[in-house]
């Protein structure tokens, strides 16, 4: 079973459904003894950074989540949280990572848009949560902060500079992009860390 | 990653590099399907689905032809019939893989909050963010700007100008689109759905001027709407109209252009889209 975590920020339902789609069950649930016990974790979320640590500390999520020893996949603001630092509201965020989150800066010069939405490629993949997918494939993606590279850095997008577009440390995943809006690239990927073993 | 790796990326010289590459933000095409009473109102024959009326059956066709995004447009008339859409857009969640919106009718807070919950990714708001502005900002701090996306109607005047236009095109406003455009940003629209009266149904392109104003001058996503006739009106629309997204219904519905065909073009003529 996969537990798919509840908090208060948006966009759990859709996770859901690709699950579904490629045959896992999963539960979205914030009950502590069901998310310790699930085979995998999936740690979603669109929304502000702050506002959700803050209610993930309020109910002692925050320490469940780091302890945690099965594969667990942040999305989104889920990698974002997962990292030290975000600069979305001065928020100390997880810390599982080191990298820290930025918002993204517009050189005068360019003509790139924040919010980075649409599909952006993403490539020099080092997990085996990319095993299938080919360099350059494109993936669906809505932030206005990112993660920089760094050590835990294991896929690159380049949208204005280039950033982490996942990461991964010890039993701890993430992507920056949605894999469960993001056709049949995004569902190898699911599918990818529903293998790991 | 390596030190090295990441200096090296970092490197502004680069970072230059990567322009023109063909990689990067992808343009998106965006099918965009009418509703009415929980049906698509245009019902085409397509020999590989059963329904051609039923718009998840649709929707699915055309998420597996290479479209980006999806847009439903509901045109149902009554509250009581409005339930079905949610029920729909429960079924298109489940259902695919792709981003979609929608539109049609939302003029409040809670509106939003059930197709949000129900699996939308974005809706899309036009009259009556029109009439009450501190809509977008409600929704922008309920839900984040990045499901926000204001539909414009607009017409080229006389005068030469672009004005907005409300209840579907009927009602004719004095306030210029791009002083609109701007304002609805600054309150929190996180897209721009453009759609020009003077060239939609015509099949003669895009309206360019209008777009690459809006384009030019918004910070956020433009997606330009209205006149598709060929595939180089797309690449017009991209190229000249710097618009960051394409939809289009008829031609696509008539299948006169496949999606697929079309986006193999636009990269042959160095437009990154997503194959």
């Amino acid at each position: 079973m996969v537990a798919i975590i509840k908090y208060n920020a948006g966009n759990v339902q859709s996770v859901q459904y690709a699950l579904q789609r490629i045959g896992v069950d999963s539960i979205v649930t914030d009950d502590k003894a069901t998310i310790e016990s699930a085979d995998k974790v999936i740690f979603p979320g669109v929304g502000h950074a702050n506002a959700a640590m803050q209610y993930l500390r309020e109910r002692q999520l925050d320490q469940l989540i780091i302890s945690l020893q099965q594969p667990v996949l942040g999305i989104c603001l889920g990698l974002q949280l997962m990292c030290k630092y975000s600069e979305e509201g001065n928020t100390d965020c997880l810390g599982i990572f080191d990298e820290k989150v930025k918002l993204f800066s517009t050189p005068s010069t360019t003509v790139h848009k924040i919010p980075h939405i649409g599909w952006n490629n993403i490539y020099d993949y080092h997990s085996k949560l990319f095993t299938g997918v080919n360099d350059n494939e494109f993936v669906y993606t809505v932030h206005s902060y990112y993660a920089a590279l760094g050590a835990a850095t294991i896929a690159t997008t380049d949208y204005i500079i280039p950033y982490s577009a996942a990461l991964e440390k010890d039993n701890f995943y993430a992507v920056q992009f949605h894999p469960e809006k993001s056709g049949k690239v995004g569902e190898q990927i699911l599918k990818n860390f529903i293998n790991i073993s | 990653m390596s030190q090295e790796i990441i200096n090296e990326l970092n490197d502004p010289s680069f970072q230059n590099s990567l322009n023109g590459t063909g990689r990067g933000l992808a343009k998106r095409i965006i099918p965009c399907l009418d509703i009415k009473d929980g049906r698509t109102v245009k019902g085409i024959n397509f020999e590989s689905i059963r329904d051609a009326g039923d718009p998840v059956e649709l929707a699915i066709l055309y998420s597996d032809n290479g479209a980006d995004e999806l847009v439903f447009l509901d045109i149902t008339a009554t509250i009581e019939k409005r339930k079905t859409l949610v029920e729909l857009v429960k079924r298109i969640a489940a259902n695919i893989n792709i981003p979609f919106t929608v539109g049609g009718g939302i003029s409040s807070v809670e509106d939003v909050s059930l197709l949000l919950q129900n699996g939308a990714d974005k809706v899309s708001v036009n009259t009556a963010a029109f009439k009450n502005p501190s809509l977008l900002k409600q929704l922008s701090s309920e839900f984040g700007s990045q499901c926000v996306v204001l539909a414009i109607d607009t017409k080229k005047e006389s005068d030469g100008e672009w004005y907005v236009y409300l209840n579907g095109g009927r009602t004719k406003t004095e306030i210029k689109t791009i002083q609109w455009a701007k304002e609805a940003v600054a309150l929190g629209a996180g897209e721009i759905l453009l759609t020009s009266m003077n060239n939609d149904g015509t099949k003669n392109g895009f309206a360019l001027d209008i777009t690459s104003e809006l384009s030019s001058s918004l910070p956020v996503p433009v997606i330009a709407s209205g006149g598709a006739g060929s595939m180089e009106h797309f690449k017009e629309v991209f190229n000249t109209g710097k618009a960051d997204a394409a939809l289009a219904a008829s031609i696509f519905h008539y299948k006169e252009i496949e999606i697929q065909a079309l986006k193999k073009y636009l990269s042959v003529n160095n437009i990154s889209v997503r194959l």
